[in-house]
C-alpha cells in the first residue's frame, strides 16, 4: 500500500482523531494524529492484514520550536509487505503524555527512554520509564530549544569561562 | 671515581637509592586499560604492533589496583566525570594522570555547546602531562610517555630536595 492509501484506511476507520496528512517530495508523508488514539491506531497498523508493520524502525522526539508543541514520530516498516509508514503525534510542551507502544514493539522501550530523556516526554504504560543516557538526578531535558544549560553538576563546572 | 673503585666484583653496581626507585617506575609504567572515545582508538594503535608501547615497559592493565598511569583517553562526559574520579582514587601510589587530546585537556569540540562535558580532565585529577591533538597520532602519545617519563626520573623518594 502506498502512504496514502494507508492514510485514507486510517481516517476510514478512526475519523477526526486522524488531524493530517503531511506529504512532501523531501520529508517521508506522515499522519498526524491525536496522543489519545495512538494505542488503539498502532495495533491495527500492526496487526490488520493490509499493513502488518511488524517493525519499528525508529521513534523520535522532536522538538520544532519553543512556542510549538512537541512531536513524536513513529518510523514503521513492514517486512511482509515492504512498505513504509509515519505517524506523528503532537504534545503540550508541559506535562505532556503518549500511550506507550513499548508492548506492542520491544524496540520502542529504550527508544521512549531516550524521548523521555531528551524532551520530557511522559510515556503512558512503559515498563520501566527513567533516563536512559543521563544520570537520574539530571535537570531538565537538553534536546528541548527553551533548555538553558546548567553552571554545575554535583561540584563540577559546565559553563564555558568568559572569553 | 672513589675509593671504592675496585674494591668489588664488576657485576655490582653503585647507585642512588632514588635513582634505582625511579629507574624501575619510568621503566615499568603499567597503564590502566580503558578508553573513553575515538582516542582510545589511538591508544589501542600505540599499544599494537607497529608503535609497541610495550618496548617502554608500558603494559595495560584491566585493573585500578594494578595501574601506575591514567591515560584518560577521551570525551570525559559529567556522567563519566564521577567514574574516573573513583578509579583514579582506587589505584595506588606513585600514580600519574595523562590527558590525552582535546576533550580530556579542555573539552575540545564541546567547549562551547557540551552541556553535559567536562571542560577539562584536570578539574577532578591531577593531570602530569597534556597530550594535544584530536586526537593525537600515536607518536605524539609516545612522545607525552616519554615525557612523563622524564619527570619521574626526577623524583626524590627518600633523600630531601637540596633547598
Amino acid at each position: 500500500m502506498t502512504e496514502r492509501e494507508i492514510y485514507s484506511a486510517l481516517t476510514a476507520r478512526f475519523g477526526e482523531k486522524i488531524l493530517e496528512f503531511q506529504d512532501s517530495e523531501t520529508a517521508n508523508p506522515a499522519a498526524v494524529v491525536i496522543p489519545a488514539v495512538l494505542g488503539e491506531l498502532m495495533t491495527y497498523l500492526k496487526d490488520s492484514e493490509d499493513t502488518l508493520f511488524d517493525s519499528l524502525m525508529c521513534l523520535s522526539g522532536n522538538d520544532p520550536g519553543a512556542e510549538e508543541p512537541l512531536e513524536v514520530v513513529y518510523h514503521l516498516y513492514s517486512m511482509m509487505h515492504a512498505h513504509h509508514f509515519t505517524v506523528k503525534t503532537r504534545v503540550p510542551r508541559e506535562n505532556g503524555h503518549v500511550p506507550s507502544v513499548a508492548l506492542l514493539w520491544r524496540t520502542a522501550d529504550w527508544h521512549e527512554r531516550e524521548a523521555y530523556d531528551m524532551y520530557g516526554i511522559v510515556f503512558d504504560g512503559h515498563p520501566d520509564l527513567k533516563r536512559i543516557l543521563l544520570e537520574e538526578d539530571w535537570e531538565g531535558h537538553p534536546l528541548r530549544k527553551d533548555y538553558v544549560a546548567a553552571e554545575t553538576y554535583r561540584g563540577m563546572t559546565i559553563a564555558k569561562v568568559k572569553e | 671515581m672513589g675509593s671504592l673503585t675496585h674494591k668489588f666484583n664488576d657485576n655490582i653496581l653503585i647507585t642512588s637509592l632514588d635513582k634505582l626507585i625511579n629507574w624501575a617506575r619510568s621503566g615499568s609504567e603499567w597503564y590502566f586499560q580503558f578508553g573513553l572515545a575515538c582516542c582510545a582508538i589511538e591508544m589501542m594503535s600505540t599499544a599494537a604492533a607497529r608503535h609497541d608501547l610495550e618496548r617502554f615497559g608500558a603494559m595495560p592493565r584491566s585493573s585500578p589496583r594494578q595501574a601506575d598511569i591514567m591515560i584518560v583517553a577521551g570525551t570525559v562526559t559529567l556522567k563519566m566525570a564521577t567514574r574516573v574520579k573513583r578509579l583514579y582514587e582506587q589505584m595506588a601510589e606513585p600514580k600519574y594522570v595523562i590527558s590525552m587530546g582535546s576533550c580530556a585537556n579542555s573539552g575540545g569540540p564541546y567547549w562551547q555547546h557540551g552541556y553535559h562535558v567536562l571542560k577539562g580532565v584536570d578539574q577532578i585529577v591531577p593531570v602530569d602531562i597534556y597530550v594535544p591533538g584530536c586526537p593525537p597520532r600515536p607518536e605524539a602519545l609516545l612522545e607525552g610517555l616519554m615525557h612523563l617519563q622524564d619527570k619521574i626520573r626526577e623524583e626524590h623518594t627518600l633523600a630531601k630536595k637540596a633547598s
